[in-house]
């Protein structure tokens, strides 16, 4: 089949950029979105031209590198899906597609399509982790968990920290992603020690990165990829009432 | 800063200051609307004059009323900051290309521009009648039997507005406004302050829905009889 893209180039974060039109011709329906934009790119090398830069990395939906919002949404039209799991057969031939990157003024464009998600790694940094000494590892089953507890904590787990929620949300608030990793950590035993200040710092950091403020519109949840629920905006708001009024 | 402003300059603060004026604006609401419906009783206005003299003179609802006027404003004013916020933080007003509009309602993503329209109509609605109640000798005074002391007749002014038929539009359309400034602000005010769990979200949800419907469609009842039928 044959694809007309529409793709965002930009040659830096400090440059404009513009949508440039490419066509795709002999794409397999068994391709990935990925895949496609390599074949693409295979095409331009050969012309000689610059190829688009591009985030990806295990290409199974485990590691949320891939970004890309594509016809204006992140990671394609597909529930619960990442963009290196979007498949050609959802396309028909002929069909036009919008490729752009993530956008947020916390995640600089560094060029073409890839952003800078640093600002999810200084939001962990701040607290999104147990403090532990090194040794001998501690049996599996020393510290009873309350099965639905591990359940809701498994789920927010699941979050890939992709920037999804980010592109996503009309605010550019990175609430569902705090919000997974502090629903994840403070509703264990191993996590409860240090969730207080969790819930405070990496707030402070997400706030500190310049990221908007959730007004509960929803579009992180429905463009997440891992499915990661408001209900954790919610408890993540409880954790840090908790920890600003009864917090030592 | 001490802990309590930084938590009121943090993020999850200044939504909660939204959520908790907005709550305060949401039970003003139905108190109001309880109110106003007795413009509807058929005794001239006498109900409706009573219950307005006994609001504008008891204490404490005059307390409760400097707390409103304050809620209004605190609520407004965060209302834009954000607004302004959050337009930077996702890049500027042209963000993507091609937009889609398949993952928000068109509520959550217009609040702002909803409550700009409802302050608008506020400062009509307050200039028709608070203003002209409060700081004008316009109304009439009337003393009802059994009283002893004179009243407003406040009646009066809301029965010659409502004759107008642009200000019966104004007063219609300002509610639709609210209505879909409350359908998406209700159940967003819970999850704001932490309350959303499985338990009891469908009945913040539908009780929200009702709310956002029956409260701005009893307000607009109100002109609209008296402009057709009274
Ligand atoms: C009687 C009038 C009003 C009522 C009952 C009301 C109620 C509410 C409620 C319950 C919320 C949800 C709070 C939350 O998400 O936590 C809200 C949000 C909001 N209101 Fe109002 N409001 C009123 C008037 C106004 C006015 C005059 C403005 C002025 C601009 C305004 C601007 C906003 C904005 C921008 C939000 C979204 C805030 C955010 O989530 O980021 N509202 N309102
Ligand atoms: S919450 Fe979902 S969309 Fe956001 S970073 Fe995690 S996986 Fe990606
Ligand atoms: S490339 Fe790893 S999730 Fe898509």
């Amino acid at each position: 089949m044959k694809i007309n893209l529409k793709v965002w180039r930009q040659k830096n974060t400090n440059t404009s950029g513009k949508i440039v039109n490419y066509v795709v011709n002999e794409v397999n329906p068994d391709m990935s979105f990925l895949e496609m934009i390599d074949v693409l790119n295979g095409q331009l090398v050969r012309k000689g031209e610059d190829p688009i830069a591009f985030d990806h990395d295990c290409r199974e939906g485990i590691c949320g590198m891939c970004s890309m919002v594509v016809d204006g949404r992140p990671h394609g039209p597909l529930h619960g899906t990442t963009t290196c799991q979007l498949y050609m057969r959802n396309y028909k031939d002929g069909d036009t597609i919008y490729v752009e990157p993530f956008r947020a003024h916390a995640f600089p464009i560094i060029k073409d399509l890839a952003v800078n998600r640093g600002a999810f790694d200084r939001i962990i940094a701040a607290g999104g982790f147990v403090s532990v000494s090194t040794g001998q590892a501690q049996d599996a089953n020393a510290i009873p968990v309350e099965k639905a507890v591990a359940d809701n904590a498994m789920d927010a787990a699941a979050c890939i920290g992709c920037g999804a929620c980010v592109a996503a949300c009309p605010n550019g608030s990175a609430m569902l992603f705090t919000a997974a990793k502090v629903s994840h950590l403070n509703q264990l035993p191993q996590g409860k020690a240090e969730a207080t200040r969790r819930a405070l710092n990496m707030v402070k950091q997400m706030d500190a990165e310049g990221f908007g403020k959730c007004s509960n519109i929803g579009a992180c949840e429905a463009e997440c990829p891992k499915e990661i629920s408001i209900e954790n905006i919610a408890r993540l708001n409880r954790e840090y009432i908790k920890a600003v009024f009864t917090g030592e | 800063m001490n802990w309590f402003q930084s938590f009121l300059v943090s993020s999850l603060g200044q939504k909660i200051v939204m959520s908790l004026t907005g709550l305060f604006l949401t039970i003003f609401l139905i108190v109001h609307l309880v109110g106003n419906l007795q413009l509807l009783h058929d005794d001239g206005g006498q109900a409706f004059n009573l219950y307005s003299y006994f609001m504008t003179h008891n204490p404490l609802i005059k307390t409760v009323s400097y707390l409103l006027y304050t809620g209004i404003i605190l609520h407004t004013i965060q209302g834009l900051s954000l607004w302004r916020q959050n337009r930077k933080a996702a890049g500027g007003m042209k963000r993507y290309v091609k937009t889609s509009t398949a993952t928000s309602s068109f509520a959550g993503r217009n609040m702002a521009w909803l409550g700009i329209l409802i302050f608008i109509f506020l400062v009509i609605h307050l200039k028709d009648f608070w203003y002209v109640m409060k700081f004008t000798s316009q109304l009439e005074m009337i003393t009802y039997p059994g009283q002893d002391h004179e009243v407003k007749n406040l009646y009066q002014l809301v029965s010659v507005e409502f004759k107008e038929l642009w200000v019966v539009v104004i007063y219609s359309i300002s509610m639709v406004v609210l209505a879909f400034h409350l359908l998406h602000g209700f159940t967003s005010a819970f999850q704001t302050i932490g309350a959303n769990h499985p338990k009891y979200m469908t009945l913040i949800k539908v009780v929200g829905k009702l709310y956002a419907f029956l409260i701005p469609i009893g307000f607009a009842i109100i002109p609209i009889i008296f402009y057709c039928c009274k």
